[in-house]
């Protein structure tokens, strides 16, 4: 074993060890706290946790690979939104209510390019004004979400299509339509960002950007890309999200880019960029669901979770400085 | 050689930036299975001309020619397509990546779907890193390795493609002797291939060691081409700074008061080791070494920014701990920064309030800042320092660099320190104005301050230093007075040979 491994295992191994602990931490506490009988650790509680880690979970594997680029994204959660309406409402139009069921696929596909071509218009601005990604997309989050309430006003947007329904909750193997949907994207962006060349490339230009310009790859178009690829990504947790709910309120998907954001660097991505994996931001995913229902388990309520979210984030981010810190004759800030 | 075709030819190259003109008229050719040296003083747009033949600056004029082709370099991968290829000074790698990912960093082979072919791109980098006889392998992350080893990855990309002209800028800066061995093999296998290579550096006895010619450059002009063989030492640096090298050595001596810093086996980390010296009051005391000899550090170290491993630091015989600079500031030490856009001023503020800036807590009237004291301490300092500025009203990013080291010094000065270090206080600024700067620090001597002057530039240190002290690779080398110091031992000690002992 090279020397600094151990304690790099410790790191990439950490959100699983954390995973465990709250396994145990929640199965032991239930016992005593839980006001329903059924274990925490039942199996059925765990596939319904997957499945609810899903709409976060397939914008988050999106998320890793542009803030491993350096960039951010926080429209995830208006995009969301719009790609939701365009489902729903693209079937009642007249020509697609014409085509009966066969409306469904041209619904999912209108939504999924819609969302695609929002992720690329951030991309497209953060590439050609150089302007910050943050700023791009906090200008883009409330633009968005400023068309998703011209759309409708305060009133929800609702279709219901029972076909629609029916295999949004269908289960393949035991295994929830959503859930197939996470790991499907997960294995995706796995490959994507470990075995091709944009995803190499993707973690060269957060490492160093210019050494990435000095060796020729064009970092403009390369993060349209990604960002096209989180449009999609954060429509197609919509499409799989409302195909089952057949509503959507104005307001859905709000703060959905922070919890995405904090799955993400729970998973070990590096907010500056460089490094980070999809692998973590998985286990990011779950850490967050599990400690929502696993305190939801206990009888804690909604404000307690959030207040134990913030507090492990910024714990987290703590004990990873500590741990990259270069000794004392570092320069002191 | 002669007879045959430049493989790469630069002519009448011509590139300005707002206010400066950076290259005017360059012209060189490197004949293939050349060794070309390049060289100039800092600023004499060296690096500029390479970022112009890397197509990462557009010229404003001139053309460049591969073989008999006139070519445009739109940008840095169609000069690596063109078979240029760079070793950076600076290194440009990602650390995160493996050492593969790094060589063909924007040509990684690729399969099927845009797949990264792994075995071929192992396959061809371990070949390479055989070649350069290096203690690593193909899947090792870049961050895990040294510096010296980080710049032998970067050596390593010369050899990836088909390169028909190779510059290495400043590459032997972090090598170790053997390493400069294994990179002069590479240097001479590439130049058996009929390669040519364009090599800039500081370092005499490499340039007459490897280079066949040597052109020179002096404020962006283009001031010939000798052989090497033809040519010695002297007559190069009387090209690169246009005149007999001033080395007059500072011949006034003021009067010295006591000793207002010593410094006993001063360590930190691997930066610096066993640092000992001590400055007295109307003494200036000239820090001279390579980049990265742990000049810089120490400085940092004084003023706060770093926690020393050992050592004392005396301040008028007494011990201290320096934990901030807050902590420096009050003890009298103020630290004018190497990079001074950067570290010394708020480019976009005015003068006064820039002048101002470390005490501005203590100038209030009632709650509200003294504008009257503020700007009362600001005319004395403009007096003093004789600043050209329009009025206190102007913005210090639109003054000349020269006048803004003087706001950076009056600032400090406006703090009544009793030590001034100054770190590279003349890069970037004209020749006219780098006087104006030495004379200044002579006369803050003069006047009692005690002043530790960091620089790169041998004339700088020759010209404003009572004593010398010589760095290599964080170890004082050897502490010469203006008297004894000479050239030659000089550069001999900050390039870790001779001096007095303990070479690393």
């Amino acid at each position: 074993m090279q020397p600094g491994a151990l304690s790099k295992a410790l790191k990439n191994g950490a959100i699983w060890g954390f995973i465990v602990l709250e396994l145990i931490f929640f199965s032991v506490a239930g016992e005593f706290m839980s006001l329903s009988d059924t274990a925490f650790m039942d199996w059925e509680n765990m596939l319904l946790l997957l499945k609810q880690s899903a709409p976060i979970g397939i914008i988050a594997m999106g998320m890793t690979i542009v803030m491993v680029n350096g960039n951010i994204d926080l429209s995830v959660g208006a995009t969301f939104a719009i790609a939701a309406i365009i489902l729903l409402d693209s079937m009642t139009w007249p020509f697609m209510a014409a085509m009966g069921d066969w409306a469904i696929p041209f619904a999912w596909l209108f939504a999924l390019i819609v969302g695609t071509l929002l992720g690329a218009l951030n991309g497209l601005l953060v590439w050609k004004t150089g302007v910050d990604a943050f700023i791009v997309t906090l200008g883009s989050m409330l633009g968005y979400r400023g068309i998703v309430f011209m759309f409708n006003g305060e009133n929800p947007t609702s279709h219901l299509n029972w076909t629609l329904v029916d295999f949004a909750e269908a289960e393949f193997l035991g295994i929830a339509t959503a859930s197939w949907f996470l790991l499907a994207a997960t294995g995706a962006m796995w490959f994507l960002m470990t075995k091709t060349v944009h995803g190499r490339n993707a973690y060269a230009i957060g490492d160093n950007r210019e050494a990435a310009v000095n060796a020729g790859i064009r970092v403009g178009p390369h993060m349209m890309i990604n960002f096209a690829i989180i449009g999609f990504l954060a429509a197609l947790s919509a499409v799989v999200f409302y195909s089952e709910s057949g509503s959507v309120n104005p307001n859905d998907g709000q703060l959905y880019e922070l919890w995405v954001i904090t799955a993400v660097v729970l998973g070990g991505t590096k907010i500056t960029g460089g490094a980070g994996s999809v692998i973590g931001t998985f286990g990011g995913v779950i850490a967050i669901q599990l400690l929502r229902k696993g305190l939801g388990h206990i009888g804690a309520d909604t404000s307690t979770v959030n207040l134990v979210i913030g507090l492990i984030l910024i714990a987290v981010l703590f004990l990873d400085r500590q741990l990259n810190v270069k000794g004392k004759e570092a320069l002191k800030v | 050689m002669t007879d045959t075709k430049p493989i790469l030819r630069l002519d009448g190259i011509v590139k300005t930036f707002p206010g400066v003109r950076a290259l005017d008229g360059v012209s060189f050719a490197v004949m293939p299975g050349e060794v070309h040296a390049l060289m100039g003083e800092n600023g004499a747009g060296k690096s500029t001309l390479m970022k112009v033949l890397g197509g990462i600056h557009q010229p404003d004029g001139g053309a460049i020619y591969m073989g008999d082709e006139q070519v445009v370099m739109s940008g840095p991968l169609e000069a690596k397509a063109k078979g240029i290829v760079f070793i950076h000074q600076e290194l440009s790698l990602a650390e995160e990546l493996t050492v593969a990912e790094n060589i063909y960093l924007g040509e990684l082979p690729r399969k099927s779907f845009g797949r990264v072919d792994w075995k071929t791109l192992a396959e061809k980098t371990n070949a390479i890193l055989k070649k350069l006889r290096v203690g690593f392998d193909a899947l090792t992350r870049v961050g895990d390795l040294s510096i010296a080893n980080q710049q032998m990855v970067e050596i390593a990309r010369a050899l990836t493609v088909d390169a028909k002209a190779v510059i290495f800028d400043e590459p032997t800066a972090s090598l170790t002797d053997a390493e400069k061995v294994v990179l002069f093999d590479v240097i001479s296998d590439l130049k058996a291939d009929g390669v040519g290579i364009i090599y800039i550096s500081h370092r005499m006895e490499e340039i007459f060691k490897i280079t066949d010619r040597i052109s020179v450059l002096r404020d962006g002009q283009y001031q010939g081409t000798v052989a090497t063989p033809e040519t010695d030492e002297e007559r190069v640096t009387q090209m690169m700074i246009g005149r007999k090298l001033d080395l007059t050595r500072n011949a006034s001596h003021h009067e010295l008061g006591d000793v207002a810093l010593e410094v006993r086996g001063l360590s930190c980390g691997k930066l610096y080791t066993d640092i000992s010296f001590e400055v007295r009051r109307g003494e200036v005391v000239g820090f001279y070494g390579l980049v990265g000899a742990g000049r810089t550090e120490i400085a940092e170290t004084l003023f706060g920014l770093r926690d020393p491993s050992a050592g004392q630091i005396l301040l008028d015989g007494e011990e201290v701990r320096l934990n901030s600079p807050v902590d420096a500031i009050a003890r009298g030490i103020s630290l004018v920064p190497e990079d001074r856009k950067g570290q010394g001023l708020v480019l976009g503020m005015n003068c006064r309030d820039n002048m101002t800036l470390p005490q501005v807590d203590d100038l209030t009237a009632g709650p509200f800042v003294a504008e009257g004291a503020e700007v009362a301490i600001f005319d004395q300092y403009r007096d003093q320092l004789d600043i050209r500025t329009p009025g206190w009203r102007a913005r210090v990013g639109n003054l000349s660099g020269g006048n803004q080291q003087k706001i950076v010094i009056g600032k400090w000065l406006s703090m009544h320190p009793s030590l001034l270090i100054v770190d590279e206080p003349t890069r970037g600024i004209d020749v006219g104005s780098k006087s104006e700067i030495h004379k200044l620090l002579r006369g803050l001597a003069a006047k009692g301050y005690a002043v530790m002057v960091i620089s790169s530039e041998m004339p700088e240190v020759l010209h404003v230093s009572d004593r010398i002290v010589a760095m290599y690779s964080g170890r004082i080398m050897r502490t010469f007075t203006s008297d004894e110091v000479t050239e030659d031992s000089l550069i001999q000690a900050i390039s870790g040979l001779g001096g007095d002992g303990k070479a690393a």
